[in-house]
C-alpha cells in the first residue's frame, strides 16, 4: 500500500448508522409492496367489469376467523422477539410455535375457501375477471404467507435446538418485520376484496 | 354517370401514379393538423432559443476557461465556488415560467381538438383495425368498405368534418395521416374518436403507427377527400349490392369458383352467399386503386398473384394461399376485377 | 484483483498453469468481492453492447433502402425487439450496477457492499436472464428464421402477446428473461441502499457524501418502485398465457390499456434509472477536469431526488395517443414538463462548474463535454414530445426513436465511455491509450450525429417506427441511408474502444493511485485497490477529503454549511 494516502483522524463523537438487516428488509418490503399495489389496482380496476360468471357478493364470505388468526400472529411474533431479546429462549420457542400455528390456520382457511369457490361456486381463475383478479391477488398474498411460515418454522427449529440466542435478536426482528408486512398486506386485501369490492 | 365514374378513377389514378401525398407533419391540411402545426412552431421557437442560449454559454465557457499549460498561474487551482443562491433561484424560476407558457398553449390545443363542437352535418365513419387491413363502415349510409377511405371535403363556412369512431378487432393499431391530423390508436375493447376536415380534395397518405404484428409496415392508409359531387357518386356506387349479370363469361365462372371455395368464410360480397367478416369486404373491390391495404396497385396481375399466395406481397398476412389451379385463378381474378 | 506480478512459468509446467487458470476461474465464479462483481457486470454488459449493436447494424442495413429484402419481416421484428430488450436490460442496467458496485464502497470508505453474497446472487441471476433471452434465437425454426426470439417489441403490448396472437414461445422468453433480470436488479438496488445508509465511514454524513452515491441511492429506491410493477405485469401475462386468466384478454372484458399503464409505470422510471447514474458520473468527472468543486451540491441533491420523485408520475406521456381523454392528457403533459425544471438545474450547475475553472480536455472530459451538449438537445426534444398535440404527430414515429437514442446513446453511453476512461486506471492500474481514445471519440461523434441527428427528419416526414420497410415514394430513402452510414462509424469506433480496453490492460502506462489529481476516497487507495479496500477506515470532514489533504491551508470544511 505504498502509494495510497492514509486518511486518519480521531473520530469526533459516536458514529452510529442504522442496521443493515433492517434497512435491507425495509427495501424488500417497499419492492414487494409495489408488486402488491399493482395487483390491487388490477382488482379495483376490474370491479364490476366481469361479463359473466359469479360476482363477489354471490360467493364471498368475510373470512373473520382467518383474519383474526393472522393478525394475532403479528402479536405473537412480536412477543417472540421480545422474549429472545430478554434471553428467554423457551418462551421464544412457544411464541414462535403459536405464530406458526396461527399462520397455518389462516392458510387452511384460505384453502377451504378456495375449495368451496372452485367446486361449489364454479369460480376459477379462468371464469371471469373477478376470478382472475381474486385468485391472483389472494394467491400472491398466500404465497408470501407460505414463505414467511417456512422461515418462521426454521427459526422455531433453531430455537428448539437451542441454537438461537440473544445475539440473534436482530435477525429474528428482521424476519418479524417481514411477517408484519404480510399481515399489513392482508388488511389491505381484506378491505379491498371482502369489504369494498363486494 | 359512367363517365363521371371514369373521371373519378382517372383522377385518383393520376394522383397515385404521380406519388402525390405528402406525409409531412409540417404540411398540414385541415384544422387538427393546422392547430398542431401552429403550436409546434411556437414550441420549436422556444426550444431553439433555449438551445442557442445554453449551448452558447457552454461553448463560451469551454473556450474561455480552458486550461493553459503556460502562464503565471498554470499550476494553481482556480477559485473554488461552491454555489450562489441568487443565481440558482433565477435559473429555477425562469424555466418554471417557460413551462407555464408551454403548458397553457398545450392545454388550449388539447381541448380545442378533443372537445371540439361537433357540427350537425358531420359524417360518421366507424374504423375497425385488423391485422393488417382497415375496415370502414358508414352506419348512416349503409356502406361497408375496406382500405380506402372516402370522405367529403369540408367547407369552413359550412363544416362537414368526418368523425372517426375507432376500435380494433384484434391487436392495437394506430390511424396516422399526418397532413390531416395527429394519430389516434385503435384498441380492442375500447372506443376512440378523432375528426378530420380536409379542405382541399385529393389523396392523403398515411399508415398504421402502432406495432401490430408481422405486416405492420404494410398496413397503409389512403384517404380520398372528395368534392361533394365526387363523394355523392362514390356513395351511390358503394351502396349498390355486388354486380350481377356479368358480360364477361370468365367473371361469371369466377363467381362460381369464389363461392365454392373457402373465400366466402372470410369475405363478404353483398347480395351473395359470401358473408365472411374476417377479411376485407370485397363487394366493390374492383373500384379500388390498390389492394392489400395499399401495398400494391389494383391490377389483374396483382390480384392474381395475391390470391395465389398473399405472402408474395405481404409475408405474414393472415390470408392463407388458396391453392387454386391456374385456370381457376384466372377466373377468380376476372370476377374480382369486375366487382366495381 | 490485488496488484499481481506475473508469475514466471517454465515451459514444462502446463499442469501448474492449468491449475492457476482454474484457480482464477474459480476465484471469479465464487467471488463476493464488490470490485470483482462490478467488473463482471461491466464485461458482461460490454459483450451485450457489441451483440445489441450488431443487431442494430442489421436493422440499419435493412432500412437503408426502401423495399429492401435483406432480412424477412419476421426476422426484422425479432431484431428490433431483441435490440431494445438487450440494450435496456442487459447493457444499461448491468453496466450501471457494475460501476455502482465497484465505486460505492470505495467512495464511502467501506470495505464491501452490505450483503456480499446477495451481490453475487444478483449478478448471476441477471446474467442467466441474458443467456436465456439469447437462447431464444436457437428455439423455434432455428437460427435462420431467428428462431423463437421475442418479436413483440421491447414493450410487448397486449393483446399482441396473448397466446392467440403470439403462439410459440417468443413472448415467454421475453417474460422469463426479464423476470430474472428484475430479481437481480432489486437485489442489487437493495444492496446499494443498505450499503449507503449503513456503511459510510465516520464523519461522512449524508450531506458530505459524494454525489455519485447520492444518485445511486435515488436510483435504487426508484428500482424498488419501478421494477416491481413490471414483475407484477409479467406475472399477470404468464397467468393469461398459461393458466387462462383474463388480465389483458380483451375478448373477456380485459383491458389492453391496463398493460400499457403497468408497463410504463415501470418503463418511464426505468429510463431515469438508466440516466441518473450517467448524471452521477458527470458529477464526479466534470469537477475534476474543471479543477473546481461541483457548483451547488445541495441543489444537485435536491434536483436528483426531485427528478426521481416526479419521474414516477409522468408515465402516460407514452400513451398520449391511446385515448386518455383531455384531462388525463393535460395532467401527464404538466408532470412531464415540470421534470424539465430539475433537469435544467443540473445542466446549469454543470455549466457553472465549468465556469471560471481550468478545463482539461482529457479523453474522459471530451466525452463529458459531448454529453452536455447532447443531453441538452435530448432534453429539448423531450419537451417537444411533452406538448401533447405535437406528440399526436411525433409519437410512435422515428422522431421518438431519435429522441430516446439521443438520451440513451448521446447522454448515457457517452458518460459510460467517459466513466471507463476515468476509472479504468483505478480498476486495472493502467491508463487507457489516449490516441486510441481520441479516435474512438471522433469516429463515434461523427457516426452518432449522422445517425441520430438525421433520424429526427423521417419522423417529421411521417415515418412510423417498427416497420421492416417503407414505401419508395415517401421521400424517406436518402435520410435512412445517411442514418445507416452513421451506424457503421459507431460500430468501428466501438471496436476501437474494445481493442483499447484489452490492449491497455497489458501495455498501458502504469497509472498510480491518483492519475487525475482527484478528490474522492477511491483515489486514496492503490490502483487497483487491495481486496479489503482500506487498511484503516478513513474519517472525513468534508465532501472532498483528498482536496483537504492536498490543500491544508484551504480545506473544503471551511466552506461547507
Amino acid at each position: 500500500m505504498n502509494e495510497s494516502v492514509v486518511i486518519h483522524q480521531p473520530t469526533t463523537g459516536e458514529w452510529k448508522l442504522p442496521s443493515r438487516g433492517v434497512v435491507g428488509m425495509a427495501c424488500l418490503i417497499v419492492a414487494e409492496a409495489a408488486i402488491f399495489i399493482i395487483f390491487v389496482v388490477a382488482y379495483v380496476f376490474y370491479i364490476g367489469k366481469s361479463i359473466a360468471g359469479p360476482k363477489p357478493h354471490d360467493v364471498l364470505e368475510l373470512p373473520i376467523v382467518s383474519t383474526i388468526c393472522l393478525l394475532s400472529s403479528s402479536i405473537t411474533v412480536h412477543f417472540a422477539v421480545s422474549a429472545l431479546h430478554h434471553g428467554k429462549r423457551s418462551l421464544c420457542s412457544i411464541w414462535l410455535a403459536l405464530t406458526v400455528l396461527l399462520g397455518g390456520i389462516f392458510l387452511a382457511g384460505t384453502a377451504q375457501e378456495w375449495y368451496q369457490l372452485i367446486y361449489h361456486d364454479g369460480l376459477t381463475i379462468q371464469t371471469n375477471l373477478f376470478g382472475t383478479t381474486f385468485y391472483s391477488l389472494v394467491g400472491l398474498h398466500a404465497s408470501h404467507v407460505i414463505v414467511g411460515l417456512l422461515m418462521l418454522s426454521l427459526a422455531l427449529l433453531f430455537s428448539l435446538r437451542g441454537q438461537m440466542t440473544v445475539k440473534h435478536t436482530e435477525r429474528l426482528e428482521v424476519l418479524s418485520l417481514y411477517w408484519h408486512f404480510v399481515d399489513a398486506v392482508w388488511v389491505v386485501v381484506f378491505l379491498v376484496v371482502y369489504v369494498f369490492g363486494r | 354517370m359512367f363517365a363521371c365514374q371514369i373521371s373519378l378513377s382517372v383522377a385518383s389514378a393520376v394522383q397515385s401514379v404521380s406519388g402525390q401525398g405528402s406525409t409531412s407533419i409540417f404540411a398540414p391540411h385541415g384544422t387538427p393538423a393546422q392547430s398542431i402545426f401552429g403550436l409546434s412552431m411556437l414550441v420549436l421557437g422556444i426550444v431553439t432559443a433555449i438551445f442557442l442560449v445554453v449551448a452558447g454559454l457552454l461553448t463560451y465557457a469551454l473556450l474561455r476557461y480552458r486550461a493553459r499549460p503556460t502562464g503565471a498561474d498554470a499550476t494553481q487551482e482556480p477559485p473554488q465556488i461552491y454555489g450562489s443562491n441568487q443565481i440558482e433561484l433565477s435559473w429555477t424560476v425562469i424555466p418554471v415560467l417557460i413551462v407555464v407558457i408551454l403548458f397553457l398553449a398545450t392545454t388550449r390545443v388539447i381541448f380545442s381538438t378533443e372537445k371540439a363542437q361537433r357540427p350537425t352535418a358531420a359524417l360518421d365513419v366507424t374504423v375497425i383495425g385488423h391485422q393488417f387491413w382497415w375496415e370502414y363502415r358508414y352506419p348512416k349510409l349503409g356502406i361497408v368498405a375496406a382500405n380506402e377511405l372516402h370522405i367529403p371535403i369540408s367547407d369552413p363556412n359550412h363544416p362537414t368534418p368526418t368523425y372517426l369512431t375507432m376500435t380494433s378487432a384484434d391487436t392495437d393499431h394506430s390511424f396516422w395521416v399526418p397532413v390531416l391530423a395527429g394519430k389516434m390508436d385503435l384498441i380492442p375493447n375500447k372506443i376512440n374518436t378523432m375528426w378530420v376536415d380536409p379542405q382541399a380534395s385529393g389523396l392523403y397518405l398515411g399508415q398504421c403507427a402502432q406495432y401490430c404484428g408481422t405486416q405492420h409496415a404494410k398496413m397503409l392508409l389512403r384517404v380520398y377527400a372528395d368534392t361533394p359531387a365526387q363523394f355523392a357518386l362514390w356513395v351511390a356506387s358503394q351502396q349498390k349490392p355486388a354486380v350481377t349479370g356479368f358480360s364477361n363469361s370468365d367473371a361469371a365462372a369466377g363467381e362460381a369458383v369464389f363461392q365454392h371455395n373457402a373465400c366466402i368464410s372470410c369475405h363478404t360480397v353483398a347480395g351473395t352467399v359470401a358473408t365472411g367478416r374476417f377479411g376485407p369486404d370485397l363487394t366493390h373491390v374492383g373500384s379500388r386503386d390498390t389492394i392489400a391495404s395499399g401495398a400494391v396497385p389494383n391490377t389483374p396481375a396483382n390480384i392474381r398473384t395475391f390470391v395465389d399466395d398473399p405472402a408474395h406481397f405481404k409475408p405474414g398476412a393472415l390470408m392463407p394461399p388458396m391453392h387454386l389451379n391456374d385456370h381457376d385463378l384466372d377466373l377468380v381474378t376476372a370476377y374480382l376485377t369486375s366487382l366495381k | 484483483m490485488a496488484t499481481q506480478t506475473p508469475i514466471a512459468i517454465s515451459k514444462g509446467d502446463t499442469a501448474l498453469s492449468r491449475r492457476l487458470f482454474f484457480d482464477a476461474v474459480q476465484d471469479w465464479l465464487t467471488t463476493v468481492d464488490h470490485k470483482k462483481i462490478g467488473i463482471m457486470y461491466i464485461v458482461y454488459a460490454l459483450l451485450f453492447l457489441v451483440v445489441g449493436g450488431f443487431e442494430a447494424l442489421l436493422i440499419r442495413i435493412q432500412l437503408a433502402i426502401p423495399n429492401n429484402t435483406f432480412v424477412s419481416p419476421q426476422a426484422f421484428n425479432r431484431l428490433f425487439t431483441m435490440h431494445g430488450t438487450t440494450m435496456v436490460f442487459f447493457v444499461g442496467m448491468p453496466i450501471l450496477f457494475g460501476f455502482g458496485n465497484y465505486l460505492i464502497p470505495l467512495m464511502i470508505g467501506a470495505r464491501d457492499m452490505a450483503f456480499p453474497r446477495l451481490n453475487s446472487f444478483s449478478f448471476w441471476i441477471s446474467a442467466f436472464g441474458g443467456v436465456l433471452l439469447y437462447f431464444s434465437y436457437l428455439g423455434g425454426d432455428g437460427l435462420y428464421g431467428a428462431g423463437s426470439a421475442p418479436d413483440v417489441g421491447w414493450f410487448a403490448y397486449a393483446p399482441l402477446t396473448a397466446r392467440i396472437f403470439s403462439p410459440g414461445h417468443s413472448t415467454d422468453y421475453w417474460t422469463l428473461a426479464l423476470l430474472l433480470s428484475g430479481v437481480g436488479s432489486i437485489g442489487t438496488a437493495l444492496n446499494i441502499v443498505a450499503t449507503i445508509i449503513c456503511m459510510r465511514c465516520p464523519g461522512m454524513r449524508l450531506n458530505r457524501m459524494p454525489l455519485l452515491p447520492w444518485l445511486y441511492l435515488v436510483t435504487s429506491v426508484m428500482v424498488f418502485v419501478a421494477v416491481s410493477p413490471l414483475t407484477a405485469a409479467q406475472i399477470m401475462l404468464m397467468l393469461d398465457r398459461y393458466v387462462g386468466s383474463h388480465f389483458f384478454d380483451t375478448q373477456a372484458g380485459g383491458s389492453a390499456v391496463l398493460w400499457m399503464h403497468f408497463f410504463w409505470i415501470f418503463g418511464h422510471p426505468e429510463v431515469y434509472i438508466l440516466v441518473l447514474p450517467a448524471f452521477a458520473f458527470a458529477n464526479e468527472i466534470i469537477p475534476v477536469f474543471s479543477r473546481k468543486a461541483i457548483f451547488g451540491y445541495p441543489a444537485m441533491v435536491a434536483a436528483s431526488v426531485g427528478i426521481g420523485f416526479i419521474s414516477l408520475s409522468v408515465w402516460a406521456h407514452h400513451m398520449f395517443t391511446v385515448g386518455l381523454g383531455p384531462y388525463g392528457n393535460t395532467f401527464f403533459a404538466f408532470a412531464t414538463m415540470i421534470i424539465a425544471v430539475p433537469t435544467g438545474i443540473k445542466i446549469f450547475n454543470w455549466l457553472a462548474t465549468l465556469w471560471g475553472g481550468k478545463i482539461q480536455f482529457t479523453v474522459p472530459m471530451m466525452f463529458a463535454v459531448a454529453f452536455l451538449f447532447q443531453f441538452l438537445i435530448a432534453g429539448l426534444t423531450g419537451i417537444m414530445l411533452s406538448i401533447v398535440p405535437f406528440d399526436w404527430q411525433l409519437g410512435n414515429s422515428y422522431f421518438v426513436v431519435a429522441h430516446f437514442h439521443y438520451v440513451l446513446v448521446g447522454a448515457i453511453l457517452y458518460m459510460i465511455f467517459s466513466a471507463f476512461y476515468f476509472w479504468y486506471p483505478k480498476m486495472t492500474g493502467r491508463m487507457l491509450n489516449v490516441a486510441l481514445g481520441k479516435w474512438h471519440f471522433w469516429l463515434f461523434l461523427i457516426g452518432f450525429h449522422l445517425t441520430f441527428d438525421f433520424m429526427h427528419i423521417p419522423g417529421i416526414l411521417g415515418m412510423p417506427r417498427r416497420i421492416y420497410t417503407y414505401e419508395a415514394d415517401r421521400g424517406w430513402g436518402t435520410l435512412n441511408m445517411i442514418v445507416s452510414i452513421g451506424a457503421i462509424f459507431q460500430a468501428v469506433a466501438t471496436l476501437i474502444f474494445v481493442y483499447n480496453l484489452v490492449s491497455s490492460y497489458f501495455k498501458g502506462e502504469v497509472a498510480g493511485a491518483d492519475p487525475w489529481d482527484a478528490w474522492t476516497l477511491e483515489w486514496s487507495t492503490t490502483s487497483p485497490p487491495p481486496g479489503y479496500n482500506f487498511a484503516i477506515t478513513p474519517t472525513v470532514e468534508s465532501r472532498r477529503p483528498l482536496w483537504d489533504l492536498k490543500h491544508p491551508e484551504d480545506p473544503d470544511s471551511n466552506y461547507e454549511e
